[in-house]
């Protein structure tokens, strides 16, 4: 069987697999799993391109994922007044002053030579800049934080369409990326997977307790939508024939109409970006950067820059990862920073691009749309299972209720011996790299 | 100005916490620079390992109390440590024999057994949630004081109290114990020193004539008695929640990266050199500054340079500036 037709072959089985739980479920499940499918397609692409092109271990996936759910609160709500007026000239004028105090020490490490007179000049720097920034920036904070707490108590965002998000989302995380490239790129491989992980927990932490920013943990509902809402659409006799002339319920046909409108706008941004990679993959770049993965020290020796191509392609990967998760918060419709685990946004990516096959564009694809479903449909399955062991127990024993409770957990199994059984067995995954 | 109460206030709110704290760190990083050490990768089910262990302990504990077994003033967790260190024992052999050993015969990169670490890790995760629950577990019992701030209070007519929690004596006096066997067991006995060849230079150790798979096994080892005390400390001292330990991860790493990765001696000065920072930074001041300070100098504010809740914050910048200006780290790790 040539790869052409396997490859058909694959991802008409997905489209079987989704267009059966549209059967058998219904068709809002069914496209919930086609839009959630697509937004992991991107991420998988963004970790294809730093593991699969270049062999970098992110583990931080989560925290641009997150990063792009910000800007789109960012963009997309409208500005409080209010909170402006009462210390948003604070808030920037703090930050300013603390982006000059680094912009200041690391000006002097750069220009003076190494003593105990710069060490004392930095230092005498960064706790000065501090104490100015605490002192502009906490009023200014408790400000805003005291407008309507209940309601809005946040800066907002600039007002703008929500779609303009989606690479602002990409170019937040290509910053955040930026800082960790720069320190943990060119040492051992284990340190990036490291400052990733850290990176990862501190943007969250930063999402959670910056209420100015993000409102924390009182979430951020009502972000505008790119689509028609669908109460609008049922209230409008136009659409309300038109479903009628399909035969179909309005308020199904409202909530279909949506979810197909933002399948066809996250299926146009998963084309272009895949290719974009493709085309990437297949160019002399491409080929550079696995010639670096291959074998470093060789691509050294014929002149290539390791660390600045790794930088690159780190920032890359991460920007693409930034505008998934501005895309997924767009489709939420709203910000919820609690919701945002390691297992869910980081782990179950790295079992999609592996159990796709690494390196291959159309495999990360393949694997997004897979493991998603899996993942969908994996807890009742558990459920089903467990209370199939179980039927033959005695009714209201505890050993019984225990299992029956901890079902939720397997798919945290499944998904570990999952990916360590393709890493073992099939390292290429379902669709090798060429 | 009242320095004396300044001083009980300071040990009491960042000193003795912060010892606590940097002996499970010190433990916890002891376990990943000695996996470094010998088989060469970060390994991120280290957390996990701790969890698992912990949660055995957890159990153990269970059914002593129910059977009416206990140390008196002592948490009986420590009967029931020698059982969790068993079983994490065991979980680390079947694993390395199941997941780790093709791959050190296939000579792997290390980042494919990060990965792999990393899917190890989840599966642990989900074996301690589905056996014990992802909730918070109570498993301390004994004494909850050596001393506590009323008797202290009363013995020295100070305004300052200070309590010292029987888990933090119990903490600092079982690491000490911990760390003396381990280098007493690395630059004593032959295993050891088999061991720290090993490390030191693979091929020569191999051409001497030592087993490889024996240094592996007896890491294993180890590095499960170090994790499940290293967890079942914590959990005393705190409380015991699956998913407190992947989070501990960071610090834990942050601390063997400080103090030099593969350097033992460097894990513990990491975990310390963490701990205190951790401390420090987020500890409100006022109090101790109210005392320390001349009679109407005290601030208003708090002087909390950073709130609770970044406190990973603190480890990830100190682990930053590490990568940026000493990648080997404060004492001589392995090659960058």
């Amino acid at each position: 069987m040539n790869s052409a037709l396997r490859n058909t072959l694959l991802f008409g089985i997905i489209g079987v697999l989704i267009a059966y739980t549209g059967v058998a479920q219904s068709w809002n499940t069914a496209l919930l799993i086609l839009n959630m499918g697509l937004i992991s397609a991107i991420m998988a692409l963004g970790v294809n391109l730093q593991w699969g092109f270049a062999g970098l271990f992110n583990v931080g996936i989560m925290g641009f994922v997150a990063l792009g759910g910000l800007a789109t609160v960012l963009v997309s709500m409208p500005p409080t007044t209010e909170a402006w007026a009462a210390g948003g000239g604070g808030i920037l004028a703090g930050l300013l002053m603390g982006a000059m105090t680094i912009a200041a020490t690391v000006l002097v490490i750069k220009r003076m030579p190494a003593s105990t007179l710069r060490n004392a000049i930095v230092l005498a720097i960064l706790i000065g800049g501090f104490v100015l920034y605490r002192a502009i920036f906490d009023p200014a904070v408790e400000a805003v934080e005291a407008v309507n707490p209940a309601g809005t108590g946040y800066l907002g965002g600039l007002g703008l369409p929500v779609i303009l998000a989606w690479p602002v989302g990409g170019l937040l995380a290509a910053g955040a990326a930026w800082i960790i490239g720069k320190t943990a790129l060119g040492l051992r491989s284990d340190y990036l997977a490291i400052a990733t992980l850290g990176i990862a927990e501190i943007i969250i932490a930063i999402l959670k307790n910056e209420d100015w920013l993000s409102r924390g943990v009182k979430n951020v509902v009502g972000l505008p939508r790119p689509t028609a809402f669908e109460i609008d659409l049922q209230n409008d006799p136009s659409f309300v024939d038109r479903a009628a002339g399909l035969g179909m319920d309005p308020v199904l046909a409202s909530t279909l109409y949506v979810k197909l409108a933002y399948a066809g706008l996250f299926t146009a941004v998963l084309v272009i970006l895949l290719i974009l990679a493709q085309r990437a993959l297949n160019s002399p770049w491409g080929r550079m950067m696995r010639a670096i993965r291959d074998n470093e020290t060789a691509a050294e020796a014929m002149g290539k820059d390791v660390t600045a191509r790794h930088l690159q392609v780190f920032i890359l990967g991460s920007a693409v990862c930034g505008i998934a998760g501005a895309m997924m918060t767009t489709l939420d419709g709203q910000l919820t920073p609690g919701t945002y685990q390691p297992l869910r946004f980081t782990f179950l990516i790295w079992v999609m691009v592996i159990v796709g096959g690494s390196g291959s564009n159309l495999g990360a694809v393949l694997g997004g749309f897979l493991i998603w479903f899996l993942w969908v449909q994996v807890e009742p399955m558990g459920l089903y299972l467990m209370e199939l062991i179980t039927s033959g127990m005695a009714e209201g024993s505890a050993l019984k209720a225990h299992l029956i409770e901890s079902a939720a957990h397997i798919r945290l199994l499944t998904m570990g011996v999952v990916l360590l059984l393709v890493l073992r067995f099939s390292p290429r995954g379902l669709i090798p790299e060429k | 100005m009242d320095l004396l109460n300044a001083v009980i206030a300071l040990s009491n709110y960042v000193i003795i916490p912060a010892m606590a704290y940097g002996s499970q760190l010190a433990l916890g990083a002891l376990g990943v620079t000695l996996i470094y050490g010998i088989l060469r990768f970060s390994n991120f089910a280290h957390g996990d390992t701790m969890a698992f262990g912990a949660m055995v302990t957890v159990l153990v504990t269970w059914g002593l109390q129910s059977l009416g077994v206990s140390l008196g003033p002592l948490p009986t967790a420590l009967l029931a440590l020698p059982f969790g260190i068993m079983g994490a024992m065991a979980l680390l052999l079947v694993t390395d024999r199941m997941v780790y050993r093709f791959y050190r015969e296939q000579k792997a990169k290390p980042v494919i057994l990060v990965i792999v670490s990393l899917g190890v890790a989840f599966i642990m995760n989900g074996l301690v949630r589905f056996i014990i629950g992802p909730d918070d577990q109570k498993f301390s019992d004994g004494e909850r004081f050596i001393i506590s701030a009323r008797t202290f209070k009363k013995m020295t007519g100070l305004e300052e109290g200070l309590a010292i929690k029987t888990t933090q004596g119990i903490t600092v006096i079982t690491a000490v114990i911990v760390v003396a066997l381990l280098f007493w067991f690395l630059n004593r006995t032959r295993t050891g020193k088999s061991m720290r060849a090993y490390s030191d230079n693979e091929d020569l150790a191999l051409l001497s004539g030592i087993n490889p798979e024996r240094v592996v096994m007896i890491t294993w080892l180890l590095v499960a008695a170090l994790a499940t005390t290293a967890g079942v400390l914590y959990g005393l001292d705190k409380s015991f929640k699956p998913f407190t330990y992947f989070q501990l991860l960071l610090p834990i790493f942050a601390s063997a990266i400080v103090g030099g990765l593969g350097n033992p001696l460097g894990a513990i000065a990491g975990g310390f050199v963490i701990a205190f920072s951790e401390v420090t930074v987020t500890y409100a001041w006022k109090k101790v500054a109210g005392y320390a300070l001349p009679d109407g100098w005290a601030p208003d504010g708090l002087i909390q340079l950073l709130s609770t809740d970044y406190k990973l914050a603190v480890s990830f910048i100190i682990l930053l500036v590490v990568l940026l200006f000493k990648p080997t780290g404060l004492f001589k790790g392995k090659s960058v």
